[in-house]
């Protein structure tokens, strides 16, 4: 072994603290990245939530930005981001789209009566088979779709006023959808 | 009976964070079985295969076959579904998961722009230690000192003398003694 | 009273810990000093013992004062989980690290009179150093003893289930014993690059130690993939998650420590190799520790994550790891031997083990991180799993079982070529037998063949090898425990080949009275009973098997755990020495019928028993007559005048 090799060891162990470091903001995050980012939203014919005699495709959802919402009744983090999305609904344009996820619809109907429909429509997906389409893995998830019905941007989890602060709002407003209320602040009552 | 707000958030909090640990624990120690029925041992094969190679989208670090939660269930009627009932092959199964899930979803890591180095690097390190191994082989049988035709001749000799004379005939040709 | 008795315990302990590792590094030539180091290694052993033993007074008086216990453990749960579930959790298992850190400290101490003072006076120090180290992370970021006060719990959260179970009791304190063992040489180690003299004879005192790390580690390991399969109701018994290749890892690095001690003890060469592989294992230890109480990786194992500990071992690790490295990097070129050896002998056939552990060694560390660079790089996620790790261990693993086959007839230095007719023999026996083999899979795999004809050929090298030299006389115990550790791996092999590849699932629907056969086996499903256990209620599958004029009962159970809620299944299992039968129960379904998941799985067996003959192998090796202590004094005192 000549005199440099042996710094090698160090070399490499210095490198392994680094990802160790790096490793442990990242650690923190347990959510996955969505694999349809920039791709076109999958194509669908869902029947909807009480009227199975009606279905809507994915071309229904073209030609505004929409925010398609994974939601169920089960799940108490939807519940506490129905009010954000009520705020949503009333103060901008955009359209927002339900997906029921592996619910029962006699209690998801219940449920929207009880708390508000923010909804222009409601996906019954009690099977939760366009949830894998999308590649839903739990619920609450949000998708922002733009006027072409390409995906562009997922949240894992609750739409909070921190989410939409620094994470929806900007987007919407690049997409030209209208809110209406100071610094597009949802949050607050109009 | 309407929660104040703040209240509401609380106990929503609450609910979430067991609900959380109790779906984290479903993860694993499966006791959820699927009877499905396959057409043949080989379709059978294959889809306990790949049911071992695809990661659960939720858990902390399961297969799908290892795990309980509601979306590993789903995603392995999926994978039955596109064996048995679609006759998809493998690659077209990973294909379906991977444009829906992302590359997290395959615990074996594709090949393609993004991804080259997961394989060539240790690829690599594998092929170092070969001629790491062939380097040393040189070093050590290369230093042993080749001897003409008229030098070979006289060792021929003196070997074969010293073998005469030598009883229990250890001595052979010995090469000078190699330092590495 | 007791929990702040072992807290003050371990302060106590730190105290003497800094006090050692003052005095073992800064002036070991001092006798007065050198036996003072000796009584503080004593009295961190001593109070560590006590700091432990309060934590588990405190887990079987159900003292749920105690922050820990209170999450821990349950009154309802029986004494021997109450004992046990004190290392179920981070604070209580890291205590128990300290402890066995504090035991092999003592144990070297008490067998340091074979041993120059002033050497043994630094190995002390510097382990020391390290037991401070621990001593305070427990203290300042995971102190077991916090209290609950004034919110005590009327009961515990209960152990969690999986943790209620034998392999808790055995798993993690070999384990650890495995892990800080590693500790022993590496200290031995910076001792000898600290003075300046490394030599056939210093590696010689390493190999006992190494050995019996290297064996408990190897027990630890095997015992962990024995508990997972029986735990986890899928059949399997290694994932290659992050904990499990943390714990694999460091046995790497020490399986090549243990082999190149071997060549620098007999030839005086390696040096540096040895030294870095005893720095390397016990580095990885730590790495080990990190990955898994840190949360930096995701895993099932995982101790709760919390990022001050993580930043706490990170920067211990920085210390420890960089330092001992930059050491190596300042001193080990001083002290090179050239001895000559050719490609067919001992030392060449030693180096390609090395290169190829330490190949498998970096296969696993990359595997293991990459998924963190690739986060930090790019933001997306991937995942590195079995196929990754099967696609470079399969041809790893067969290029180790064809060097190993030639071991047995080299010689150190040069090794005749007539010697190969008896390997060459055994492997043409071992061809013929890997073809019928392949010729009876089914599906016929070459890999799977070639993998068992090749563990065929290392077991009939080694048996004939030492069948001709008992032949001749007595062998050393080292001879016979390398053999066995040989044969244990070939076992292990082989049995991985076949298990792999040729086991049955079936996963159906049973209703009672049904039967289903199970590669050549007859299983009955005779109905559910229910049954109640010491702090469970469950429902029992009563299944019977009958294999030809052979007929067992099988009992898979659902349990559900009163104190916390959980529910959990328990499998049945009839274990083997060629097989084993693996039922579980899953749902019930309509009709009363059941939801059933029936193994077999051939050789399974032969993993572990495969791995506790590696473990016994090392053992055996340790009690050789000829690193009897008598020789050692007599070397140290040789030793002892020949240093400047």
């Amino acid at each position: 072994m000549n005199r440099a090799s042996l710094f090698v060891p160090l070399g490499v162990f210095v490198l392994i603290l680094t990802l160790g470091y790096v490793g442990f903001d990242l650690g923190a995050r347990s959510e996955l990245p969505s694999a349809l980012i920039n791709k076109p939203f999958p194509e669908f014919n869902a029947r909807l939530l009480g009227r199975p005699e009606q279905s809507i495709t994915r071309d229904d959802l073209l030609g505004q930005p929409t925010l398609v919402n994974v939601w169920a009744t089960w799940c108490p983090t939807c519940l506490s981001e129905h009010e954000q999305l009520m705020q949503i609904a009333a103060t901008t344009d955009v359209q927002i789209v339900g997906v029921n996820y592996k619910d029962r619809p006699d209690k998801a109907l219940q449920w929207l009566a009880q708390f508000g429909n923010p909804y222009r429509w409601v996906l019954d997906d009690r099977d939760g088979l366009l949830g894998i389409e999308m590649g839903v893995y739990g619920a609450p998830e949000t998708f922002l779709l733009d006027a072409r019905g390409e995906v562009v941007y997922k949240r894992v989890g609750d739409i909070n006023p921190r989410i939409w602060r620094s994470e929806l709002a900007p987007r919407l407003l690049q997409l030209g959808v209208s809110i209406a209320g100071s610094d597009a602040d949802g949050a607050r009552q109009p | 009976m309407i929660l104040a707000r703040p209240g509401r958030w609380i106990v929503g909090r609450l609910i979430l964070a067991l609900l959380a640990l109790s779906s984290a624990s479903a993860c694993f120690a499966v006791s959820q079985i699927d009877t499905f029925e396959f057409s043949d041992e080989v379709q059978e094969r294959r889809y306990r295969a790949l049911i071992d190679e695809f990661r659960c989208p939720k858990c902390l670090n399961t297969n799908l076959a290892g795990s309980d939660a509601p979306i590993a269930q789903d995603l392995r009627k999926v994978v039955y579904r596109l064996v048995v009932i679609e006759a998809k092959a493998d690659q077209e199964v990973r294909d379906y998961l991977q444009v829906r899930y992302g590359d997290f979803v395959l615990y074996d890591p594709p090949f393609n722009a993004r991804t080259w180095y997961i394989w060539v690097v240790p690829i690599g390190l594998g092929l170092l230690g070969v001629f790491v191994i062939l380097g040393l082989q040189r070093r050590v049988t290369g230093q042993s000192t080749v001897l003409d035709s008229s030098q070979q001749a006289r060792l021929r000799s003196i070997v074969q003398g010293t073998a005469a004379a030598d009883a229990d005939g250890t001595a052979g040709a010995k090469n000078p003694e190699t330092k590495s | 009273m007791i929990p702040e008795l072992g807290n003050f315990a371990l302060v106590l302990a730190s105290v003497l810990a800094l006090g050692g590792a003052g005095l073992g590094l800064y002036a070991p030539r001092e006798p007065v000093l050198q036996s003072g180091v000796l009584s503080m290694v004593f009295g961190q052993w001593a109070f560590s013992f006590v700091a432990f033993t309060a934590l588990i007074y405190a887990f079987v008086v159900d003292d749920f004062s105690v922050s820990y216990v209170a999450n821990q453990s349950n009154s309802l749960l029986p004494w021997y989980y109450k004992v046990s579930a004190a290392w179920g959790g981070h604070e209580g298992s890291f205590l128990l690290w300290i402890l066995i850190m504090g035991t092999w400290m003592l144990a070297f101490a008490l067998r340091s009179d074979q041993y120059p003072e002033r050497f043994t006076t630094r190995v002390l120090g510097v382990l020391s150093l390290l037991n401070l180290g621990f001593i305070c992370f427990a203290l300042f970021t995971s102190n077991p003893f916090l209290r609950l006060i004034p919110l005590s719990p009327a009961d515990g959260a209960d152990l969690n289930p999986l943790l209620q179970d034998f392999g808790l009791i055995v798993h993690p304190p070999l384990l650890y014993a495995g892990y800080v063992g590693l500790a022993i040489p590496f200290a031995m180690a910076v001792a000898a690059l600290l003075e300046g003299r490394v030599d056939a004879t210093w590696a010689r005192w390493c190999r006992t130690w190494t050995n019996m790390a290297w064996a408990l580690l190897t027990c630890g390991i095997a015992l962990g993939s024995w508990w997972a399969y029986y735990e986890l109701g899928w059949g399997g018994w290694w994932f290659w998650d992050p904990v499990e290749n943390a714990s694999f890892m460091p046995w790497l690095a020490a399986t090549a420590l243990v082999h190149s001690l071997s060549v620098t003890e007999n030839r005086g060469t390696f040096k540096s190799w040895t030294l870095l592989l005893a720095i390397t294992a016990f580095s990885f230890s730590l790495l080990g520790a990190f990955i898994v109480r840190s949360g930096v990786l995701t895993s099932v194992h995982s101790f709760a994550v919390d990022p001050e500990r993580g930043m706490y071992i990170l920067i211990f690790l920085a210390l420890v790891v960089g330092g001992s490295l930059s050491l190596y990097a300042a001193r080990a070129g001083q002290n090179t031997a050239k001895v000559g050896y050719e490609v067919l002998s001992r030392e060449f056939f030693m180096l390609v083990n090395n290169v190829i552990m330490v190949v498998s060694l970096a296969v696993v560390l990359w595997g293991t991180l990459a998924p963190i660079g690739y986060e930090a790089i790019t933001g997306g996620r991937i995942s590195i799993g079995t196929p990754f790790f099967n696609a470079f261990f399969v041809p790893l693993g067969l290029m180790l079982l064809g060097a190993l086959a030639l071991v047995p007839v080299l010689n150190w230095k040069r090794t005749r070529a007539q010697v190969l007719t008896s390997v060459y023999q055994a492997l043409g026996v071992s061809v013929l037998l890997g073809g019928l083999i392949w010729f009876a899979l089914d599906p016929a795999s070459l890999l799977v063949a070639g993998a068992v004809g090749l563990s065929v050929w290392v077991v009939l090298t080694h048996a004939r090898q030492l069948w001709f030299r008992l032949g001749k006389g007595s062998v050393p115990a080292a001879y016979i425990g390398m053999t066995l550790a040989h044969l244990g791996f070939a076992m292990g092999t082989a049995g991985i080949a076949i298990t792999a590849t040729q086991s049955v699932e079936s996963d159906v629907r049973m209703s009672p009275q049904s039967s289903i056969v199970l590669a050549g086996q007859q299983v009955t499903f005779t109905g559910v009973i229910d049954v109640l256990g010491p702090n469970y209620g469950a429902q029992q599958g009563i299944f019977i098997v009958t294999d030809g004029d052979r007929s067992y009962e099988l009992r898979p159970e659902k349990r559900q755990y009163f104190a916390g809620g959980n529910t959990m299944t328990e499998a049945g299992i009839s274990a083997g020495f060629l097989a084993d039968t693996y039922i579980s129960l899953g749902e019930p379904l309509e009709g009363g019928a059941w939801a059933v998941r029936a193994h077999y799985k051939p050789l399974v067996r032969w993993v572990w028993l495969g791995a506790l003959l590696m473990a016994f192998g090392g053992i055996l090796a340790v009690f050789d007559k000829r690193y009897a202590r008598q020789r050692r004094r007599q070397e140290a005192r040789q030793g002892e005048v020949t240093l400047s």
